[in-house]
């Protein structure tokens, strides 16, 4: 949740149909939505809201083929370079024997890369933004739209009124 | 949108609401700890004591202490080990394999499987440090540049091969379940009442606050950390049985050793995650969330790597037999019917036998039984792996190297220790953090509970409109 500031409607929904089908209607109707949170993933949820798609699973290759250059490149230096040693009468450099090694490595590297990516992607850091948030019930059972009424060309009770039409239980006015 | 047929039994009863979820989960991580917690905490911490001063004197006298011998080299040590890295293949099993399965019924248990699982390392690890005699040079392990003519270690051995995958294992099973943590610890930071436990949820919650972009970047990354998992679990205990496979030793010289082996990984964890279950259901009132459908699926899983397993030792047999050589044949032939042969047959009934005892409804519907069934699986399960390495050492290849192994107070005190590690750390965990996957089961429960008649209507309405104007695609499941 970057850079809050200004005046938000906020829509409170029961349920994640409702608010999945909500979200469709008011973009046409010509709302800007910011965000909406949820208590557990709703799919569709970001195509529906025009997020563009994650790119995280780019950085996981990458992490992973750096992981795996970084297996074999300590594999074959020290093995083969460093102190060549012949054991039990395969060459020094005996690439099936690096197989495990460099898959274990791989694994590692792309999960920990992707895992860190994950955290700066979502400014996920220990103790942050715990107080600035539109409901907390958005981790219990509600699902929250939050309408940044500084970037919509629409009055507050145009958006308020589209809000309730569209289902949603409450309308609340955070401002940060 | 997934819609379950009518006719399938829901996966949540009780006709839970997302409140529900949440205060039922929520309830035994707020709430002050019970008189049976102390209880059984506190007889948890009596056996950590008695096993780390067990330990203590292990390391300060050294393996002498043991009953290991000349010949029997291996025993007690190997054998928790395997037994506990095999017990820690079921969370990571349930986590990553059943999710790319689709397998919803995991939602349940996953999350309490992976604490499992993450626990069984730590102990398993905790054998490897024990069997070293000497744990203040275990970094003489790992590929760092030294004193010693800068002599690298050996990356053809499997035992190498060990320390990368047991730490690999333990991390990225450690960041998979922290990852699926994180969205309940901000629940539970929004309940909190108290400042100090809404600032340690907040701390590690790290901010969670559920927005749609999260959520689809975290779907991303478990679905891509399951990917990278599934074959991580498989390549563990392939990299354990190469320890005993690629050496020399008649008995351990085989190539079916990786599949067997990681087919009884998930049999015995299996079993182990049933006893954990069977009593945290009770214990916090979860039979709502664990219900007997569940346990009937995990039965059914047991009587199916047990069925493998089963398979594997007759193989075994037979191509010790087929091989024609003389010093397999008499491996194999002296577990059946040498002085080891109690333990041979202990492993054979245990494992055998008693799953297939599942293939009645009525008794893999039975809690009694199944608990009953799960402790023999892992007690057969260890035997197995005692058979493998004691039995196949204790006769060497001269017969006056022929020796037997019994172990000493400190093998078993050992042995106790990573009993009180273990369920000193799983009760914590049943405590301190939420046993079941909140957001998860918020996220089956709308195809799955109770309240499905609903449902069903409101997701006819949707096709309809959808039908109308396809605004965009949903239908991800």
């Amino acid at each position: 949740m970057a850079e809050l500031s200004g005046k938000y409607l906020v829509g409170v929904y029961d349920d994640d149909d409702t608010v999945l089908h909500a979200v469709p209607t008011l973009r046409k109707a010509g709302v800007k939505i910011q965000e909406v949170y949820s208590p557990f993933p709703i799919h569709g949820m970001d195509d529906a809201l025009g997020h563009p798609r994650t790119r995280i699973g780019i950085a996981a290759f990458i992490f992973g083929v750096t992981g795996c250059c970084v297996a074999l490149t300590l594999m074959i230096w020290t093995m083969g370079i460093d102190w060549p040693m012949i054991v039990g009468g395969k060459d020094s450099i005996s690439l099936p024997n690096y197989i495990p090694i460099t898959f274990e490595l791989t694994v590692l590297f792309t999960a920990f890369g992707m895992v860190t990516t994950f955290f700066i992607s979502n400014g996920l850091t220990p103790g942050a933004h715990n107080h600035e948030r539109f409901d907390v019930r958005a981790t219990d059972n509600k699902f929250v739209m939050a309408i940044n009424l500084g970037r919509n060309s629409m009055s507050e009770d145009e958006i308020s009124r589209a809000l309730r039409d569209s289902g949603a239980e409450e309308v609340n006015i955070k401002q940060f | 949108m997934h819609v379950t047929s009518p006719v399938r039994e829901p996966l949540i009863q009780g006709g839970k609401t997302y409140a529900d979820v949440t205060e039922d989960i929520c309830r035994h991580v707020e709430g002050k700890p019970t008189k049976e917690w102390k209880i059984a905490f506190g007889i948890s911490l009596v056996v950590l004591a008695y096993g780390t001063c067990c330990l203590a004197w292990t390391w300060w006298e050294g393996l002498g202490v043991w009953g290991l011998n000349k010949t029997v080299g291996w025993a007690w040590d190997i054998t928790n080990f395997v037994w506990w890295v095999g017990i820690g293949h079921a969370g990571t099993l349930i986590s990553a394999i059943l999710l790319l399965f689709r397998q919803k019924w995991r939602t349940s248990i996953n999350r309490a499987a992976e604490a499992m699982t993450i626990f069984a390392v730590i102990c398993a690890a905790s054998f490897i440090l024990m069997h070293m005699g000497r744990p203040w040079m275990a970094y003489w392990a790992l590929p760092l540049p030294n004193a010693f003519g800068s002599l690298w270690v050996n990356f053809n051995s499997p035992l190498v091969w060990d320390v990368f995958a047991i730490s690999t294992y333990f991390s990225v099973s450690l960041v998979f379940w922290y990852i699926g943590l994180i969205p309940d610890l901000a629940t539970i930071r929004d309940r909190a009442t108290s400042k100090v436990s809404r600032f340690m949820y907040g701390t590690f919650a790290l901010g969670w606050d559920g927005s749609a972009k999260t959520w689809s970047r975290y779907e991303y990354i478990s679905l891509i950390l399951a990917g990278l998992s599934t074959p991580l679990v498989l390549s563990v205990h392939t990299i354990v049985s190469m320890d005993f496979a690629t050496s020399v030793i008649p008995g351990w010289h085989t190539t079916i050793f990786p599949p067997y082996f990681v087919a009884g990984a998930i049999f015995s964890g299996f079993a182990m995650v049933q006893n954990l279950m069977l009593i945290t259901r009770v214990v916090y009132k979860l039979e709502d969330y664990i219900t007997l459908e569940h346990i009937e699926t995990m039965n059914k899983v047991i009587t199916l790597t047990g069925s493998v397993v089963g398979v594997a030792y007759i193989t075994e047999f037979f191509i010790a037999w087929y091989s024609g050589v003389e010093y397999e044949s008499y491996a194999f032939i002296n577990r059946a019917t040498g002085p080891y042969w109690w333990a041979y047959w202990a492993m054979m009934t245990c494992n055998v036998i008693s799953p297939q005892l599942f293939w009645s409804r009525k008794l893999r519907r039975s809690i009694t039984f199944t608990f009953f069934i799960s402790v023999i699986v892992n007690i057969g399960m260890w035997f197995e792996r005692f058979v493998i390495i004691v039995t196949s050492l204790h006769r060497d290849y001269i017969p006056s190297s022929w020796a037997m192994f019994s172990p000493t107070r400190y093998d078993i005190g050992d042995y106790i220790f990573s009993f009180g590690l273990f369920f000193t750390l799983f009760l914590l965990f049943s405590k301190y953090l939420p046993v079941v996957n909140m957001a998860e089961v918020k996220a089956v429960i709308r195809s799955t509970s109770a309240q499905l008649p609903k449902k069903i209507a409101g997701v006819a309405k949707v096709r309809q409109r959808e039908a109308a104007a396809p605004l965009f695609n949903k239908d991800i499941e």
